[in-house]
């Protein structure tokens, strides 16, 4: 396909969608305005499935296929970004040390904030269909505490505390688990993604059906997938270096 | 609260120009932090916590993160390359 070609298919591409875009944003309510349908349908239809969250019941229950797609997306570009970071043939790896001296105060607010941080994505996580949040925030929370200890210069204990060959499995698995949900409802009422379990008390902790497992099941792909791909970024910075010529005993095993 | 909003909106995208304009990426990453921040602000504003606790999370610390090793990535290869020369 030539230059010119590959153009006009983009003009048209990007006429049509601002053409659809531009119907889309004239046909919204107005800013802080009264009238909003969406609102008033997704929060009656929470409220009747006792999910206090509306935003979770949306992304978990009312839209749960939508969120398959993105949870799969994201599994899927951790994947692919895994895949480049890999250490090349002229790379080798080399013990990380303790490296630059971390001031005192880093040290003693990583301290405290890593236990805080970890215990505030848990809690995200788990009360995703009652407080706001859910298992993507929850999940990016726990990831990003965990990574305190990187900051507060303690990276050897960060190594042990995510084995990457078991965070690169629970990130399949959490997103085995999500579809495992959807293909029980299917398989009990017929419906992808069906809410299928008791809906208990609006604003327990055990409400809101399938919304809380889902959630964890994201919190574990997210929070998988986010450790994944920042050892990646990690390995690369810390612990691979450059050698001019690949190593005579891998050329060797080569062979 | 029209007037909060308007004054974030502001803030919000003052921030972003100067993310655009900061030409060094390791600098870059800093003003983005920054910026990821204001932007949490404005959607607390506008009453969308779960938005706001994503948009801290990933801009404010995973994103700017990512950039930085991958600077110091670079830093670090182009030294060596240096040396062997």
């Amino acid at each position: 396909m030539s230059r010119t070609v590959r153009m006009i298919m983009l003009a048209v591409g990007l006429l049509g969608a601002a053409g659809v875009l531009g119907a889309g944003v004239v046909g919204l309510p107005a800013f802080g305005g009264d009238r909003h349908p969406y609102r008033d349908l997704a929060v009656s239809a929470g409220l009747q499935r006792a999910t206090a969250n509306v935003v979770s019941s949306i992304n978990f229950d009312q839209r749960a296929l939508d969120t398959f797609g993105e949870e799969t997306i994201l599994v899927a570009s951790v994947a692919a970004v895994a895949a480049l970071l890999r250490p090349s043939r002229t790379e080798r790896r080399r013990r990380v040390g303790s490296g630059l001296p971390v001031l005192e105060s880093t040290r003693l607010l990583t301290v405290i904030f890593f236990p805080v941080t970890v215990l505030v994505g848990i809690d995200v996580v788990a009360h995703g269909a009652i407080t706001p949040g859910g298992g993507f925030q929850g999940g990016v929370v726990l990831a990003t505490g965990l990574h305190l200890l990187y900051v507060g210069g303690r990276y050897r204990l960060l190594e042990r505390l995510r084995p990457i060959r078991i965070f690169e499995i629970t990130e399949g698995v959490g997103l085995v688990i999500f579809i495992a949900i959807g293909l029980a409802g299917l398989a009990i009422a017929g419906q992808l993604f069906r809410n299928v379990l008791s809906y208990g008390q609006l604003a327990q902790l055990t409400s809101s059906g399938t919304v809380v497992l889902l959630s964890c099941a994201v919190g574990m792909a997210v929070v998988s997938s986010v450790v994944v791909l920042l050892a990646g970024f990690l390995e690369q910075a810390l612990a691979l270096v450059e050698v001019s010529e690949p190593d005579q005993s891998d050329e060797e095993a080569a062979r | 609260m029209i007037i909060v909003i308007m004054v974030l909106s502001t803030v919000v995208l003052i921030g972003a120009a100067v993310v655009v304009f900061t030409r060094t990426p390791a600098r870059q990453a800093v003003t983005l932090s920054v910026y990821g921040l204001l932007l949490t602000v404005l959607f607390v504003a506008l009453q969308a916590p779960d938005v706001a606790l994503s948009q801290l999370a990933v801009g404010t610390a995973v994103v700017p993160l990512m950039v930085m090793l991958a600077v110091r990535k670079v830093v670090a290869y182009r030294r060596t390359g240096r040396d062997d020369r």
